[in-house]
């Protein structure tokens, strides 16, 4: 057996299947609706072993058959068309008849901006810029609803692709329902803004979801619709890079750094009417 | 001159080398022939002087940082956990 994960949730492998449980306050009808709906979409998204959860311990458990993970050594090697056109193809799907929650990305950035409530005063300074930049995004944008009524995985990275079968699909249901789907491309889109993530990686990845269809952004200006959910992100990595860097006591490397430069811009450039001022 | 709307008196501005004639009564403006084009022209040169070339064929957002993809190697290993987790 193998710990794959151990965070705000638990994911265990045992031979060919993955044991999952969800966090404790997990909406159990909510989960049911997006069991069901990974179910419906084999192509898209790694079918579910069981389309019910099961209770341990007060927990809710899930089952799935292992598949294979990116191998995180070589970004360049990672399957990002494949990825882009599994996201093309997911937000393809009409959401009328699978009865889901809304999609779960736009609540995370307010999630991780209060991580940075317990810090240490040393981390003050690029907290208050972080806080800032969240509360310079457009009214709205991190209110959890939804959206475009599109279906959205709600929290997608390289982390949430698996072959299996021959195949490379989607993992992790715990944020998918009906939202925007630009937040679904929006985490990469932080990443080319933050400068880590080179052009042509990000040229690849976004031909290929325009070459499959995908419906997220228009085809001439995309940040026309990935500008705001990229901010967003882009806070929300800031946020939970700081705290990370907080909770263990060191001082902020170049990435954390670069994140936070990030938001300094993203508040420079913040439209006048959607920016609130510390009084 | 007089308004060809509501007959007030109209009165003459130079702008950027544009003549404007205004009426003090309906505020509406007449513009003599050739003037439209003359501000359409202006107007463009000032779009372009506001757009700076995109940093790739999709563009990139205002905030976005100067130097994309720039960074060292040593920086990328460190980035690389980012790509695979929440």
């Amino acid at each position: 057996m193998t710990v794959l994960k151990d965070t705000r949730v638990t994911v265990v492998r045992a031979g060919d299947v993955v044991v999952k449980a969800h966090p404790e306050d997990t909406d159990e009808a909510a989960l049911t609706a997006r069991l069901r709906a990974a179910a419906e979409l084999p192509g898209v998204l790694l079918p579910p072993l069981a389309v019910r959860a099961q209770r341990v311990a007060g927990r809710l458990v899930t089952l799935w058959p292992a598949g294979e993970p990116v191998d995180p050594s070589d970004p360049y090697a990672a399957p990002w068309e494949a990825a882009a056109v599994l996201l093309a193809r997911l937000h393809d799907v009409p959401t009328g008849g699978l009865a889901l929650p809304p999609a779960g990305g736009p609540a995370r950035p307010a999630r991780a901006v209060a991580l940075l409530d317990g810090l240490d005063g040393a981390y003050a300074a690029p907290a208050g810029v972080i806080r800032e930049a969240f509360h310079s995004l457009p009214p709205g944008a991190t209110v959890t609803g939804p959206g475009a009524g599109r279906l959205t995985h709600g929290d997608w990275h390289l982390g949430q692709i698996v072959r299996y079968d021959g195949e490379w699909l989607l993992i992790d249901v715990d944020d998918l329902g009906a939202g925007t789907p630009a937040w679904d491309l929006a985490r990469p889109a932080a990443w080319f803004a933050t400068g880590f993530l080179s052009p042509d990686l990000w040229e690849r990845f976004l031909a290929a979801y325009l070459g499959a269809g995908g419906s997220a952004v228009p085809h001439g200006d995309p940040w026309r619709e990935l500008d705001v959910p990229a901010r967003a992100l882009t806070v929300q990595l800031a946020a939970t890079a700081v705290a990370a860097a907080g909770a263990e006591g060191r001082p902020l490397d170049d990435v954390e750094q670069a994140l936070v430069s990030s938001c300094g811009r993203i508040i420079r450039t913040a439209p006048q009417r959607g920016r609130v001022r510390p009084v | 001159m007089r308004c060809p709307k509501c007959s007030g008196s109209m009165r003459t501005y130079d702008r950027n080398g544009v003549h404007i004639e205004q009426c003090e009564n309906c505020r509406g403006i007449f513009l003599d022939y050739g003037e439209l084009e003359t501000l359409s022209r202006v107007e463009s040169q000032w779009a372009q002087q506001q757009y700076t070339s995109p940093p790739s064929q999709h563009g990139g957002p205002a905030w976005g940082a100067p130097h994309h993809g720039q960074r060292g190697h040593h920086q990328q290993r460190s980035w690389v956990g980012m790509l695979f987790s929440s």
